[in-house]
């Protein structure tokens, strides 16, 4: 055990190194907890329940997609018996998320979710505003 | 007969209001009866009266607008929904030797035929395009993977294909509707999304001469099978069998 002093100091570099992110993101003021996201003002309820659409809100934006494109339909009846126009734009932005930046890319962003390019074609009404000569 | 400055004033208004409401009532009530579905759906075009107004792009202007269509200086980058083309290039089996006086070198409005036996949709590994039941060649970008079958099959090159983002080529954006991506193909769809809002297509809608017919052509009673019972029409390229929904009144 000659080598003691080399071994722990090895370790020690070791384990720094591994749990570098760690302590890293607490030097920081990184902490795990889930993004702020702001909630539509005018709207309490979604069109279906919150845990719902915590977990499924891609599962039934694909849904509509289907509905609208290829089953031509565009009347979707919520759980609650309100109907809503199947649309991104028109129901989801327009309607209640109207701060895209502050509800979907802070949550997605968090997650590190970078694959949905919903909005390559589909149009954020504020994109508009802009784009308005 | 004894009427007062305030009597008289009130008729008045209220004569205006009755006018104006009927007027009001009559065109809502135009619009909202056009019928959403149909067997087929189809289009007449009168060429005499869309030549009435020479150089009028009212169609395309409204329905590149509607349809987030781009604008590219580059020739090759065109992206078009309805176009004009010379009636002697488009008729080329009917027209090219002897075109009548009136159509010579005349452009007229050309668009998706939606053939009755499309050519495109066979073609597509992805099943990005496909006919609907009502006779719609639609399209389904979330579907299309930039292959370009479809444009190489369709005889009347309707199709156009993004060869870059379309976003920075379109002036003011509709929000009612999406764009496309660089490597989709698009083209017109008969204005699905108004027929669905029981409006006609915005071509239709928005020309002057009144001179596009849109309706069914499956009803044999529906004003546009009443016009071309009445009237000589041609459709492009018949011979190749694809059987067109768009009629050329000439």
């Amino acid at each position: 055990m000659r080598d003691q002093g080399v071994i722990y100091c090895g370790l020690a570099v070791f384990l720094g190194l591994l749990t570098f992110p760690a302590w890293y993101n607490a030097a920081l003021g990184n902490t795990a907890k889930p993004p702020e996201i702001r909630l539509p003002k005018q709207e309490k309820q979604c069109v279906a329940p919150v845990e719902f659409m915590r977990k499924s809100h891609m599962a039934l934006l694909v849904d509509w997609r289907e509905s609208v494109v290829r089953k031509n339909q565009r009347t979707f009846t919520a759980f609650n018996g309100r109907t809503f126009d199947m649309s991104l734009t028109k129901t989801c932005l327009s309607g209640c998320h109207t701060d895209k930046a502050q509800f979907c890319d802070r949550c997605h962003n968090y997650a590190g979710v970078s694959g949905p390019y919903c909005m390559d074609c589909h149009i954020d009404p504020k994109l508009v505003a802009r784009s308005r000569p | 007969m004894n009427v007062t400055r305030k009597g008289f004033l009130r008729i008045t208004g209220m004569c205006f209001a009755v006018a104006g409401a009927r007027k009001a009532s009559g065109a809502i009530g135009e619009k909202l009866t056009f019928p959403r579905t149909a067997k087929r759906w189809g289009m007449a075009i009168d060429v005499g009266k869309c030549l009435q107004k020479e150089g009028c792009t009212k169609c395309i202007e409204a329905c590149h607008k509607a349809h987030n269509v781009p604008t590219f200086r580059d020739a090759r980058h065109e992206i078009k929904w309805i176009w004009k083309t010379g009636y002697e290039e488009a008729f080329a089996v009917e027209g090219r030797v002897y075109a009548p006086a009136a159509l010579q070198g005349k452009l007229l409005p050309f668009l998706c035929n939606h053939c009755d036996d499309p050519p495109c949709t066979r073609v597509c590994p992805t099943g990005a395009t496909w006919k609907r039941e009502d006779g719609i060649v639609m399209m389904d970008w979330h579907r299309c993977i930039g292959c370009r079958y479809c444009v190489a099959a369709c005889p009347y090159g309707s199709r156009s294909f993004n060869w870059m983002d379309p976003r920075p080529g379109i002036a003011v954006l509709n929000p009612d509707y999406p764009t496309r991506t660089k490597g989709v193909v698009e083209k017109c769809t008969f204005c699905e999304e108004r027929l669905a809002r029981s409006l006609q297509p915005a071509c239709v809608e928005v020309c002057p001469a009144k001179a596009l017919v849109f309706g069914d052509l499956g009803d044999s009673h529906s004003p546009l099978r009443e016009l071309l019972r009445a009237r000589y029409s041609v459709r492009r390229k018949p011979e190749l069998g694809t059987a067109p929904s768009v009629f050329y009144i000439v």
